[in-house]
């Protein structure tokens, strides 16, 4: 049994905290019919279904990638447990064959030799130069030429059916291990979103199991210049967008829910202080605040460098200030949103009749005011979420984004971005990069289009 | 009119001084100077003569707010705060850390950017209508449903990956244009054509389909209802009566936007290396050119603020239903 010390990073913690809150809020939705309704609505769309499982795919891998520890390396003389310097994660351990079969440099999806040409020695002693077989895309193969077509069939198929199978027993599990009542299910009336859903996890399943089976063979999406697997490094990109596009939002709610309601609620210098606030802050531009907060950072994070104990917490405090910097940014929208609200459910008569009574400020805030805006901030919360995963991969071609250390989906093109000039070109982490991210970015505007139209048909599209 | 013009112009003022007191905040009081000199000198053991000459350079060796040593006004205007901050507000932006006037650079970059920027607006304006028009003319068919399907999807790629394939296949493959450059006077076009069409394409997804509910809510109005119960065919009333009532809109939001055309875009002029001001600013950012980034965030401000006012102004005159007291 091998021992491991649990490592949260800060990141890490705030993910839980999110976890936590969403449970806590469908907890409390259960029971009450108001807040699940527009959920139901949610639930009625194909579209919102399809695209829920694909972004519960990317979730699960986000959340895996989340749990992070130090693998014990072996006992120290006077038996304390020694732990490895290297923080791992679930999803690590997961992919580790992955991660641990790298090649020289560059290689293309599927290949079985290298992108450059070296000098290699033959058994009788010459030296040619020519193609190298890669030390792991395609080892087993006696003859690359010859057998890689066959070969890669084999696996799809394989793959294919892992896919198939794993659906299958998947959803005779959620019936139960009843094969008629799935019958029944699928022939029911109104099924139609659970069926999207239903097909859109088999095409999930089906991808998975292929890219399982040909990963166990071959770098299906290639090497990048120090031989990396990119399809690693793809995956691993799915926490670091999922983080900024969630946590930079829930650092900048609390800013923009209390200074929105306040400045709409109180009105008179309240109002004119906080207007203030986020006129000035929304009209330094967006890019050159991030630019001069990001730079800032790595001046103090060179000088103090001490404080770090590792690289991993020093490339994680700053996703966590990017999210920051980002949430400093993008709160000023929210929070004019929010005012507008406020300003009208101020003159309605509940609260107006709760203040007769003599209500004090604070307790009508929370009980009457807050609630009635939760809609306009779950909208927006939603609706930035793309278009944060988007920003990331500009600034971290700006150099302005998160750590160069960071897989995300920014530096993947940032550095294959380099290479477009050779010949042939490295097309590959390009592909990756946007493959992944397109799923991600499109499933998410899928489903931000249809909880608008369930929260708020009336609120028009922002500009 | 005059009236409110000059109020807003005032309000604007403390507005600018929130964003002067900001950045000076931001540049010279979360880290000092010697941390700048540090940085740009490169390594830990720098001696204590080198942070100082290169302050002394730049002009950082200066109190930050106060300086006591000063005799008469010196007091105020001998510190880096009034060096630095304060004379922003008259476009005087001093020396990059390089030691080039900021100034005469932005004053060079400026041309470019706009050469890109306003041949995307325009070209894009034209375009996005255009298609949203079409659009909200065949809505609720299949032609409506796979545009917007097809707007959602454009809306989803990021605006690097339209860059790098428009070069890829336009310049690299097909040699249609050439990948990057400038060249001075109209000889520039060639090197314009590429960037402005990408720049176009990458605009389509978000800008049609926002065009496309602005239509759709005016269709759904009672005057059009009524032009069209008189008889008007439908493309009649959509240029006349929904074209028209829509642009308000349109035109607001593309005003608003026109004093940052000045500011360039960023990943359009780096990646076909224009030497606009966007291109400016993403170097300056690279080489941690203080001086230069302090400039850009005033100058976006100011011209934030200016679009803002322009776009209360175009209010009035393209709706007479609005009113400005």
């Amino acid at each position: 049994m091998m021992g491991f010390q649990p490592v949260i990073l800060a990141t890490d913690a705030l993910i839980y905290l999110l976890l936590c809150l969403a449970l806590g809020f469908a907890w409390y939705a259960r029971r009450h019919d108001h807040l699940l309704a527009p959920w139901r609505r949610v639930g009625r769309s194909r579209t919102a279904m399809g695209a829920l499982v694909v972004i519960a795919f990317y979730v699960l891998i986000g959340l895996l990638d989340t749990v992070h520890f130090r693998l014990a390396t072996g006992q120290t003389e006077s038996g304390e447990t020694r732990y490895s310097t290297e923080v791992h994660s679930l999803f690590d351990l997961l992919a580790a064959p992955l991660r641990e079969n790298s090649e020289k440099t560059y290689s293309a999806p599927f290949a079985t030799h290298l992108y450059t040409k070296e000098t290699i020695e033959l058994p009788d002693g010459r030296q040619v130069r020519d193609y190298p077989r890669l030390a792991f895309g395609g080892r087993h193969l006696q003859d690359p030429h010859a057998d890689r077509g066959m070969d890669i069939l084999q696996r799809t198929l394989l793959g294919l059916g892992l896919g198939l199978l794993s659906f299958l027993l998947l959803m005779l599990l959620l019936f139960r291990l009843r094969v008629r009542r799935m019958q029944a299910w699928w022939h029911a009336e109104d099924q139609g979103p659970r069926r999207v859903a239903a097909l859109v996890l088999l095409v999930m399943l089906l991808f998975t199991g292929m890219a399982v089976s040909l990963s166990s063979g071959y770098h299906i999406l290639g090497t990048d210049k120090v031989g990396e697997d990119v399809f690693y490094q793809a995956l691993k990109s799915i926490r670091t967008g999922l983080v900024i596009g969630t946590l930079t939002t829930l650092v900048m709610l609390p800013a923009a829910i209390l200074l929105g309601i306040m400045a709409g609620y109180f009105r008179g210098w309240v109002d004119d202080v906080i207007q203030y606030l986020y006129t000035t802050l929304s009209s330094v531009p967006g890019v050159l605040l991030i630019a001069a907060a990001v730079l800032m950072l790595q001046i103090y994070m060179n000088n103090n460098q001490e404080e770090f104990n590792s690289l991993t917490e020093r490339a994680d405090m700053r996703l966590l200030f990017l999210c920051l910097i980002l949430g400093v940014t993008s709160w000023t929208g929210l929070c004019r949103l929010l005012r507008g609200e406020a300003l009208k459910l101020r003159q309605l008569e509940y609260v107006q009749a709760a203040q007769a009574f003599g209500v004090s400020h604070f307790t009508v805030l929370l009980r009457h005011v807050l609630p009635n805006v939760m809609h306009i901030v779950l909208i927006v919360v939603v609706l930035d979420f793309s278009g944060l995963v988007l920003a990331e991969a500009v600034l971290s071609y700006i150099n302005i984004g998160v750590d160069p250390n960071t897989n995300s989906w920014g530096n993947m093109i940032n550095s294959a971005r380099l290479e477009l000039a050779r010949e042939p070109v490295v097309w590959w982490s390009l592909l990756a990069a946007f493959v992944f991210m397109f799923t991600l970015v499109l499933a998410a505007n899928l489903f931000s289009d249809v909880v608008r139209d369930a929260f708020d048909p009336r609120l028009r599209e922002r500009a | 009119m005059m009236a409110y013009i000059v109020r807003r112009t005032l309000y604007a003022i403390p507005i600018l001084i929130g964003v002067n007191l900001f950045t000076f905040m931001l540049f010279f009081v979360v880290n000092s100077p010697d941390d700048m000199a540090r940085m740009h000198l490169g390594n830990k053991r720098v001696s204590d003569e080198a942070i100082l000459q290169w302050k002394h350079e730049r002009g950082y060796d200066k109190p930050l707010v106060i300086n006591a040593e000063a005799e008469g006004l010196g007091v105020i205007t001998d510190t880096i705060f009034f060096e630095k901050s304060l004379k922003l507000f008259v476009f005087d932006f001093g020396q990059s850390d390089s030691g080039r006037n900021i100034g005469h650079d932005i004053s060079q970059r400026m041309w470019p950017s706009l050469a890109i920027a306003i041949p995307v607006m325009l070209v894009g304006l034209a375009v996005n209508i255009s298609f949203s028009l079409m659009l909200a003319f065949f809505r609720g068919t299949y032609l409506d449903f796979w545009g917007v399907v097809l707007c959602v999807a454009m809306m989803s790629i990021s605006g690097l990956f339209y860059i790098i394939g428009g070069q890829v296949l336009l310049g690299k493959l097909l040699n249609l244009a050439p990948i990057s450059g400038y060249d001075t006077g109209l000889h520039a076009w060639k090197f314009l054509v590429l960037p402005v069409l990408i720049g176009v394409v990458s605009s389509i997804g978000s800008g049609s389909r926002w065009y496309r509910t602005l239509f759709l809510e005016e269709i759904n109005k009672d005057f059009v209802r009524t032009a069209r119960a008189k008889g008007l065919a439908e493309n009649w009333v959509l240029f006349r009566h929904v074209l028209r009532n829509a642009l308000i809109p349109i035109l607001t939001g593309v005003v608003v936007v026109l004093p940052t055309l000045f500011m360039g875009s960023l990943l359009l002029e780096s990646f076909f290396g224009v030497p606009g001001l966007g291109s400016y600013t993403i170097d300056a950012i690279q080489r941690q050119d203080f001086a230069i980034v302090r400039a850009m965030v005033f100058l976006g401000a100011v011209l934030y603020i200016l679009g803002l006012l322009l776009t209360d102004i175009s209010y009035t005159i393209a709706d007479p239903r609005v009113r400005l007291e």
